[in-house]
């Protein structure tokens, strides 16, 4: 279908998002403060830090799900580079339907529990317009396959799935309206480890072959070292460090990282 | 004889002009439901508290009221709120479709077409068409606000999925002028059509949830489907047994044990006119 092969030419010079003094408060407390950072396109990015330490919040502004207090997320839309956090709400659900993709850390967020799987793929093409129902199943059934779930449990629905099945499904979901720039709030939380590794081996050619931009949030650091290309690593709502994922993982400077790295479990 | 101890059509004059506003909101936004504070009336939720509102907001002293309840004039729910207006407000009432210009009906739009100048009364239990897809009202209320209606799709899509068709057999949601998706109320898919272009007024009355919503005349309506599987108004394929009608809705009646069956006209008005008529089916008067 025409809306899958958007192709975008890759241009190195403009980032795909620049975020700028980007602030979000909770009352008198601070969600996280004074975040700025380029993605390019391509670029995966890795952001790490303790629980409460702002992670989910910077990650729910840049995705528009919460209204930051201050600071700039530039966008770089098909009309050229755009502040979402003014845009009207109209174009920035739009832009969320096609553009990015978001993947919650429990699938049961993210997926709708009482449609089948077809259904949950299908919906962002009718979202954005697709009325022929032989090609939605079609492509769904295509990006089932791609994230290795069988063609015959297209209408089961998720319920019916294990945990690793229901994220997989989740990413199928999100990444069917081929999206530039994915937003993931610990993909691998909650599932076993043989299943996690699984999990990171699809997301890691899918991300690679679409040539997909990522900004993923977590605190497991092994995702990190596997997907990431740099890493921000956050503490009380700021960015203390950031650069090259091995580079900040193998040669920590600040205090924080130095103890995140040190407090990896070795089997 | 109307009652004297009560205000003509039931509803003091300060709720009828509050009813009136929204109708006038729903009249000149087709297709947007509009909020109103729905009042306690005098039968339960679910018996046509939004449609007997919109009715006694909507009828003067020269009305001529029809009540239909499943096509049907001579059911309880119509027989109640015939009798309920007859009371309250005196109006004179037929069994006529041509013959009322306030016509309140459940689940059925009139075989025979309506002409300018009557207007057609819903009830209607759920007005929010994405509800079963979407449980929070602030979310479908965004929806309705951006045009989200994609979603909407996704129930055809399971249907199709789950049954090779779209089984949707009645309250088949549809989009008014291009602009928002609307649940019809309760109607069978076979009525879809007679919804767009109507050269009468439609009101739609939710007493529960609140709200009334509404076609002016000739509001092209369309009811949503997929390019490969299209919009079809299906109806059971026979003939009525007691008029020979070949084009009407028809209700299928169990008459024995031994698998016996019948096929008539769900609307009586109409079927009882052709019957008049000299027409007749496989079990009339004049097949026998």
């Amino acid at each position: 279908m025409d809306f899958m092969q958007k192709s975008v030419a890759p241009s190195v010079e403009t980032p795909l998002l620049s975020v700028q003094g980007l602030t979000k408060r909770y009352g008198a407390r601070i969600g996280c403060a004074d975040i700025g950072f380029d993605l390019f396109p391509g670029e995966v990015l890795g952001i790490v830090g303790e629980s409460g330490s702002g992670k989910s919040t910077l990650l729910s502004c840049l995705a528009g799900h919460l209204a930051p207090d201050e600071g700039q997320v530039i966008f770089d839309t098909a009309s050229g580079p755009r502040d979402t956090v003014t845009m009207p709400e109209a174009e920035r659900r739009r832009m969320a339907r096609t553009d990015w993709a978001y993947v919650h850390q429990n699938p049961r967020d993210g997926l709708r529990m009482g449609v089948s799987a077809g259904g949950n793929v299908g919906e962002r093409l009718m979202a954005i317009g697709a009325r022929h129902y032989g090609e939605i199943r079609e492509t769904a059934v295509d990006w089932l396959g791609r994230v290795e779930i069988a063609a015959d449990r297209i209408d089961d629905r998720p319920r019916a799935f294990s945990g690793g099945m229901q994220q997989r499904l989740q990413i199928a979901r999100n990444l069917v309206t081929g999206p530039r720039l994915v937003f993931m709030d610990e993909p691998t939380g909650g599932l076993d480890v043989s299943v996690q590794a699984r999990l990171l081996d699809l997301l890691r050619g899918l991300v690679r072959e679409m040539g997909l931009s990522a900004i993923i949030v977590t605190h497991d650091l092994a995702v990190v070292r596997l997907l990431a290309d740099r890493l921000m690593v956050m503490k009380g709502g700021y960015v203390v460090e950031q650069g090259l994922t091995d580079q900040v993982l193998d040669d920590p400077q600040h205090a924080y990282t130095q103890l995140l790295v040190s407090s990896v479990l070795q089997v | 004889m109307t009652d004297q101890s009560y205000n003509f059509a039931y509803l003091d004059e300060q709720t009828k002009r509050m009813i009136r506003r929204a109708i006038l909101k729903g009249v000149a936004v087709p297709g947007y439901q509009v909020p109103f504070a729905s009042r306690e009336m005098p039968m339960p939720y679910g018996w046509g508290t939004g449609g007997v509102q919109v009715t006694a907001a909507c009828l003067t002293p020269d009305d001529t009221l029809k009540v239909i309840d499943q096509g049907a004039d001579d059911t309880t729910n119509a027989v109640s709120i015939r009798k309920f207006f007859q009371r309250t407000a005196g109006v004179a009432v037929t069994e006529a479709t041509t013959e009322a210009t306030i016509i309140q009906t459940r689940h059925r739009i009139p075989e025979t077409a309506l002409t300018a100048g009557q207007i057609l009364v819903y009830q209607v239990p759920i007005p929010e068409p994405l509800r079963f897809l979407e449980p929070r009202e602030t979310e479908t209320r965004k929806m309705h606000e951006l045009e989200e209606y994609g979603l909407m799709h996704v129930k055809l899509y399971e249907d199709i999925a789950r049954h090779g068709t779209i089984a949707t057999a009645y309250d088949y949601p549809v989009r008014v002028e291009g602009r928002y998706v609307m649940d019809p109320s309760p109607i069978p898919k076979f009525d879809n059509p007679k919804l767009s272009d109507s050269p009468a007024l439609q009101l739609f009355g939710a007493g529960r949830e609140q709200r009334i919503y509404a076609l002016p005349p000739f509001t092209h309506v369309v009811s949503l489907d997929f390019d490969d599987h299209p919009f079809v108004a299906s109806k059971a394929p026979h003939d009525c047994d007691l008029c020979g009608a070949g084009e009407s809705y028809l209700d299928e009646v169990i008459t024995d044990d031994q698998g016996g069956r019948m096929f008539v006209c769900s609307d009586t008005d109409f079927c009882r006119s052709r019957v008049a008529a000299g027409h007749s089916g496989r079990l009339g008067a004049g097949g026998k």
